[in-house]
């Protein structure tokens, strides 16, 4: 066979042969089986054949069925038919994040959300969180009544005394602060407008679990006009990030991660896709997908956004300012983005507002306002401002504020000074939360008045300015909740409901001002029906003149970290922790470094072993990191392309009262996150580690099923030699037979299949896959996937159908040690998604000894969980490790009490009912979503026409942000996959 | 039948002389509004309608909870009808006479349809074809039908007597045979014989040594086991088989009286039947369609009041329970495949209470997937593939030629 050119690695310990991981990989199952109870002799034998003999007794001797109730409707609403799934479209908003969605219901409650491709702001697309958000809302952590002091009372108490003590606060001439997380809904600021009337020393403090305050400042000082604008990556041929994780969680990595697909579809017809650079400390989404990755200090992003503007400023004949490093590749970005001026972006994760007046520069030397930036569209969902919560912690310390309501928002855990607002609260005379379910601050507050969760929310959204969208409960409240807002309208003394008040409002805005609609019902019914409403309007995308002072700004920014610099991040599964208690989110392994369940400290190769530590397989040691005078005790992670001298931690973990799940896994990082100038700061210099020596395992899925010495695990090539030859980089294996070399097909051992109906296919763009990971939660929600805890996930036990399979890889021959060495410092990374592939000739149906995966005359490899009897031949004989092993029952079971969706009452209301939850002892794996491909079959039958392309689409293919994946009829000339395949044949 | 055929014929040769002259009449003044048809496909349209929603309140022949409907499109005029079905209660209240003396007359507001012009057409080009039939015919079809199911095959009581009849012969050649036995032996006795010859002669049958014999043991005991064998493994197939179960219910529903005596259709009140995989048990506010006014006062009518009025639903105990592991949908038979629903839930026109009539094993859905014939007449997905099916084969199509008995079309 060819040698291969390129070396891939899944992790560390691959790359360095390690003996014990090598003895291991060969292994499907790991060789010891954690039954729990080694010690006590065959115990577990005897007791299974004891058991195996007085069920089969007991089963055969009690053969009367249980009595099973069927419910009708009291009284069957007309739009729901039991069976038939209901689709409500709504929006999702939690802390600083939005996403415009549609709501699958099936029997009135919400299973599942997928993205709306009629919104702007969103494209269609979701993320992990969002997926996830449905399991958060049958949470039984939520709260089930309003309570003062810790004890339920009835909403008529609360109202009345919240009224007294309000009026008492505002009629002493006191101050009353709603702290919140942005807002962007019109009618929640018009409430809130109500509220400010009857209490005159109101006053709204908005902030965001993760800030972005710096380009808001950074515009106001460049244009005159504070916001964070809405980006268009579908136009930039170059791109250059300076540690902005775009596609992945920085400000809208949904319509993002989509715009940036859009120039890396390649084809027949495109042959040219954009340049990404990518400037980054810690490994990111981003940075894995970059064309040019280089690793730098946070301290060095300042010289190094001084040096891109030098370069482009001596193209543009403008003026330099001082200071900057210049270096070979910011030379060829300034080359990249000169070429592609008005079709370029410079983007930058910094929170200095020093930085973003330069970044600003920059783009505004290469006419990117108007054509890729458009000022006018500010991002209202990041607008929380810092220097207004700044304010608030001093005046909360200095006594001078009497009311606090925190508004769906957690600043005890997720603002940096969490514990000064925490120690001071005591000082407010009136202390309330409107938080859905507990968490720090609602634990620390006297009243709790619980908002209801947004599936059960009515509300509107101007997440971006010009963009309106709305959302409607799909689902009647769960528990004795209220709506925020109308809590915020009693306490003002409007007896309306939000939903009526919020019309009212549209009214008087939105209908007035069109002339589409001349009635409000018809209006009404489409915006809600849509989920989005854009008022038609003429103005241009904003270009305002460049204003800022970049010498003033260059000057300001800090020069020169000392000694090691932290840099704090959010991960794609957990973000900012709003979510934490959701499990699915917490066994997301994090798409670069492959782990789950806690934050750790990420550190470059060469620091590790300078410390003395050798990672192998999640096996580590945890460290005491300080910072100013905190000191957290936290695991190692080894991450390939960390920037020397930097760490690297996530936020979102560490929660003090979030709930089972979430509680003690992992460290607070929001501590340690920096005020500079009255912004946040997320890059802290002076860090300092100090080894313990305590060993510990952090879970990866990361070298699970891995396969060393398979050449061509991943295929591909490089944009040139794609352009010279269509097919570079594709492996075609051949078979030496005694008469020459043949294809593979050519000497099956099968006969084959014959398809006459339907052929199901799905094809996979790795050009376009960021490895964002939206499609394992969707394929987790769709298909009643476990969670199985971090316990089993380092048993190598996780459940997931649909992996992402993360490659380093270099050019540097196997035999370079040195250079390999060096390429694991700053890899290439690739993606690649990873379910069952249906194999026409399957090797796993040929092993079965029971016949309980079979090939079905569309194409599926079936898998019949009541037929299986749990040999697990077949997932020894599958050549891509994708078949999954019910080691114990998930479901019911206290022992995995974090398996959410199955283990309580109100979880399993999330479960599809279309798809069976399986048992211990059967073996699953990716059925393509044969319920929605027999539904949709149905659908057309029942209309009596051939299934539509695009009408059957798998979660997974439904949920991608970026459209690399396409699922559909082979067998249909006209469906999108079988022309995709065509192209490459 | 011949006779019935011509009959009906001429009739409708009047009717539609009569009509066309109407039409030369009246001109163009009807124009503009619905017309009725002989079409047989919006008559088919229209019986699909009329059994789905306004047999619960309608016959053709008879009052029910409103008027007979035979001949009403000759009774009222057309636009009328299409007002009066679309909004009964904006008749009445406008002032119309011919709604005011209905309302009168049967004390009750008809429900209002949101049927488009055409499927109102539809209902009554239906209603229209029926009235034209004698009222007798609808009698005597079924005793038509039951005569022609008898006269094929042998009917079961001649099996019985040839099976008797053969008993009873070979109970005849037994006492034949013994009494022969007899008669030779006494022969024998008499004539004069060597040892070995009388040994043989005088032979006993010795019953003991036959019982202990091996032979005979080994066919008992082979017998033994294979009989147990075999009522062990009946037994475990009928685990969790429920066929006959008839649980009483909360409320004493006769579907023998609703859906037999009055023949609602099934699809009135199982309203998902065509659409959903659950068929769906109504919920009280279609039983309250008729029940306010008929019988309001039953003992078991009251019990859905009181449902309603203390908000707790009405628990039925379900009858027809397949394991979760597998999965079923009533539209894909119903709408697309066509069955009937007697087909599986037997003759529930004649259940007091209803049971369980198929034992639903898989072994019972697996034969009917390999005996029926995929419905595929005018169903444009099964075009290409029924032209493929007879390139290959002469037999219809069965489902199972369309991969009808593969895994994951029931279990995922």
């Amino acid at each position: 066979m060819e040698k291969p050119k390129k070396q891939y690695w899944k992790g560390l310990e691959q790359l360095s042969n390690d003996p014990s991981f090598v003895e291991k990989e060969k292994n499907e199952f790991p060789e010891m089986l954690p039954t729990g109870n080694e010690d006590s002799g065959a115990s577990r034998r005897d007791f299974l054949k004891m058991m195996g003999f007085s069920v089969a007794a007991a089963s055969l001797a009690a053969c009367e069925a249980p009595i099973r109730k069927a419910i009708p409707y009291l009284n069957k609403p007309l739009e729901i038919d039991p069976g038939v799934p209901v689709y409500y479209a709504s929006s999702y908003m939690n802390g600083g994040d939005y996403c415009s969605v549609v709501v699958k219901t099936r029997e009135g409650r919400p299973i599942k959300i997928e993205g709306n491709d009629l919104s702007a702001v969103s494209g269609g697309g979701t993320t992990a969180q969002v997926e996830a958000s449905v399991l958060s809302l049958y949470d039984k952590q939520r709260f089930q009544n309003p309570t003062n002091g810790g004890s339920p009372v009835t909403w008529e108490d609360l109202d009345k005394e919240v009224i007294s003590q309000l009026e008492s606060i505002s009629s002493g001439g006191g101050q009353i602060r709603i702290v919140a997380n942005s807002i962007y809904s019109p009618s929640t600021l018009a409430a809130i407008e109500e509220f400010k009337v009857k209490y005159p020393g109101t006053e709204v403090v908005t902030y965001d679990s993760i800030s972005n305050y710096g380009i808001a400042k950074a515009n106001e000082l460049s244009f005159g006009q504070a916001g964070v604008p809405l980006y268009d990556f579908s136009q930039a041929k170059t791109i250059v990030s300076f540690d902005a994780d775009f596609l992945g969680t920085w400000i809208n990595p949904v319509l993002y991660s989509k715009q940036f697909s859009k120039t890396r579809k390649l084809g027949p017809n495109n042959k040219e896709m954009s340049r990404l650079y990518s400037f980054e400390s810690n490994m990111s989404v981003t940075g894995a997908n970059a064309d040019y990755r280089t690793a730098i200090k946070p301290s060095e992003q300042g010289a190094y956004v001084i040096g891109l503007y030098n370069a482009i400023a001596g193209k543009a004949g403008a003026e330099s300012i001082s200071g900057g490093s210049s270096s070979e590749i910011i030379n060829k970005a300034a080359e990249g983005l000169w070429r592609s001026q008005g079709a370029s972006i410079v983007v930058s994760g910094s929170n200095d507002p020093n930085v973003q007046v330069i970044i600003n520069g920059i783009n505004s030397l290469l006419g990117n306002y108007g054509t890729t930036i458009d000022l006018n569209k500010s991002v209202n969902f990041r607008s929380g401002n810092d220097e207004q919560m700044e304010k608030f912690v001093a005046d909360l310390g200095a006594g001078s504020v009497g009311g606090v309501i925190f508004y769906n928002c957690n600043p005890i855990y997720d603002y940096p000074k969490g514990d000064a607002i925490a120690s001071n609260l005591s000082k407010a005379s009136l202390t309330l939360s409107t938080s859905d379910r507990l968490d720090e601050t609602s634990g620390a507050v006297t009243y709790i008045a619980p908002d209801h969760h947004y599936l059960e929310s009515w509300n509107d959204a101007e997440p971006v300015a010009g963009h309106f969208s709305l959302s409607q409960p799909t689902i009647s409240n769960l528990f004795n909740t209220r709506q925020g807002q109308e809590s915020i309208l009693t306490w003002a003394g409007n007896e309306s409901s939000y939903y009526d008040f919020m019309k009212a409002n549209w009214e008087a805005t939105h209908f007035a001002n069109q002339l589409a609609e001349s009635e409000l019902q018809v209006f009404w019914d489409k915006t809600l029906h849509d989920g989005v409403y854009m008022p038609a309007t003429d103005t241009q995308a904003g270009a305002i003149a460049f204003a800022g002072d970049l010498n003033l700004a260059a000057a300001n920014i800090p020069s020169g970290g000392s000694g090691l610099e932290l840099v704090i991040t959010s991960t794609v599964a957990v973000g900012a922790g709003n979510q934490a208690n959701n499990p699915w989110l917490q066994e997301m392994p994090d798409p670069v470094t492959k782990a789950c369940w806690e934050n750790y400290l990420t550190i470059s190769q060469p620091h590790a072993a300078e410390l003395g530590i050798v990672m192998s397989e999640g096996n580590t040691q945890k460290v005491d990191l300080s910072v100013g005078g905190t000191t957290l005790n936290v695991p190692v992670v080894v991450q390939p392309g960390q920037a020397s001298g930097t760490i690297g931690l996530a936020l979102g973990y560490g929660r003090r009262n979030a709930g089972l799940v979430a509680d003690e896994l992992g460290v607070d990082a929001n501590p340690l996150v920096g005020i500079v100038n009255g912004t946040r700061s997320y890059a802290v210099s002076g860090a300092s580690i100090s080894v313990t020596g305590e060993s510990y395992q952090v879970a990866h899925t990361q070298t699970h099923q891995t396969h060393m010495d398979r050449h061509y695990v991943v295929q591909e090539s490089t944009l040139g030699e794609y352009q010279k030859d269509a097919a570079a980089g594709r492996h075609f294996p051949q078979i030496t037979t005694l008469k020459g070399k043949k294809q593979p097909y050519d000497i099956s051992l099968w006969k084959g299949h014959t398809y006459t109906n339907h052929h199901w296919g799905m094809v996979i763009d790795m050009n376009s896959c960021t490895g964002c990971g939206t499609c394992t939660i969707a394929c987790q929600a769709e298909n009643n996937v476990p969670v199985v805890g971090k316990e089993e996930v380092l048993n190598r036990r996780e459940m997931t159908w649909l992996r992402i399979d993360r490659y380093y890889s270099s050019d540097a021959d196997s035999s370079d040690l040195k250079g390999l060495e060096k390429a694991a410092e700053n890899p290439e990374v690739t993606f690649q998604p990873m379910m069952c592939q249906h194999c026409n000739n399957a090797p796993c149906e040929t092993v079965c000894p029971v016949a309980a995966t079979t090939h079905s005359t569309e194409g599926l490899n079936q898998m019949v969980y009541n037929r299986c009897i749990g040999t697990r031949y077949c997932a020894n004989n599958c050549p891509y490790k994708v078949r999954r092993f019910n080691w114990f029952k998930y479901h019911d079971n206290s022992q995995f009490s974090t398996n959410l969706s199955m283990s309580n009452d109100l979880g399993k209301m999330v479960l599809n009912p279309d798809v069976t939850v399986r048992s211990r002892g059967v073996m699953e794996k990716c059925t393509m979503c044969v319920q929605r491909i027999q539904y949709g079959k149905l659908e057309a039958k029942k209309e009596k026409r051939r299934v539509n392309d695009g009408e059957v689409v798998t979660a997974c293919a439904k949920a991608c942000p970026t459209d690399a994946i396409t699922f559909g009829d082979l067998l249909d000339s006209k469906s999108k996959v079988s022309k995709m395949l065509k192209i490459e044949k | 039948m011949h006779k019935t055929n011509s009959l009906s014929f001429i009739n409708h040769l009047v009717r539609f002389i009569a009509f066309i002259f109407t039409l030369l009449f009246i001109g163009t003044g009807l124009s503009q509004a619905q017309e009725l048809t002989e079409d047989a496909g919006v008559i088919a349209q229209g019986e699909e309608l009329f059994k789905g929603n306004c047999t619960a309140c309608h016959k053709i022949n008879e009052k029910l909870l409103g008027p007979a409907l035979r001949d009403v499109t000759e009774r009222r005029e057309l636009d009328w009808l299409l007002t009066y079905i679309k909004n009964p209660q904006k008749m009445i209240s406008s002032g119309d006479p011919i709604a005011n003396e209905l309302f009168d007359e049967y004390q009750i507001v008809m429900t209002s349809f949101p049927f488009s012009d055409d499927q109102i057409a539809s209902i009554l080009s239906y209603i229209r074809a029926e009235s034209a039939k004698p009222m007798e015919t609808a009698v005597a079809a079924p005793s038509a039908d039951g005569e022609s199911v008898a006269e094929s095959g042998i009917p079961e009581g001649y099996m019985n007597a040839i099976m008797i009849g053969l008993i009873a012969i070979l109970a005849i050649l037994l006492v034949v045979l013994f009494l022969i036995i007899n008669v030779l032996s006494r022969f024998l006795k008499e004539k004069d014989l060597d040892d070995n010859q009388r040994e043989v002669v005088n032979q006993r049958l010795d019953l003991r040594a036959l019982v202990k014999s091996n032979a005979f043991l080994g066919f008992a005991a082979f017998f033994f086991t294979a009989i147990v064998l075999k009522t062990a493994l009946d037994g475990v197939f009928t685990v969790g088989v429920q066929q006959g179960y008839a649980p009483t219910q909360p409320i004493a529903f006769s579907h023998k009286l609703h859906a037999g005596q009055y023949e609602i259709d099934c699809n009135y009140c199982h309203t998902g039947v065509r659409k959903s995989k659950n068929a769906n048990i109504p919920s009280p506010n279609i039983c309250m369609n008729c029940h306010l006014l008929v019988m309001p006062d039953s003992p078991e009518i009251a019990k859905i009041y009181d449902a309603i009025d203390n908000n707790t639903p009405i628990e039925w105990v379900r009858v027809h329970n397949l394991p979760d592991l597998s999965y079923f949908n009533h539209s894909q038979h119903v709408e697309v495949g066509g069955i009937e629903c007697e087909t599986c839930h037997g003759p529930v026109k004649e259940m007091e209470v209803i049971q369980q009539h198929a034992n639903l094993t898989m072994g019972w859905c697996i034969n009917c997937h390999r005996e029926t014939n995929l419905n595929t007449k005018g169903n444009a997905y099964y075009n290409k593939l029924v032209e493929l099916h007879s390139e290959v084969s002469k037999e219809p199509m069965k489902v199972e030629d369309n991969g009808g008995l593969e895994c994951s079309r029931c279990h995922y």
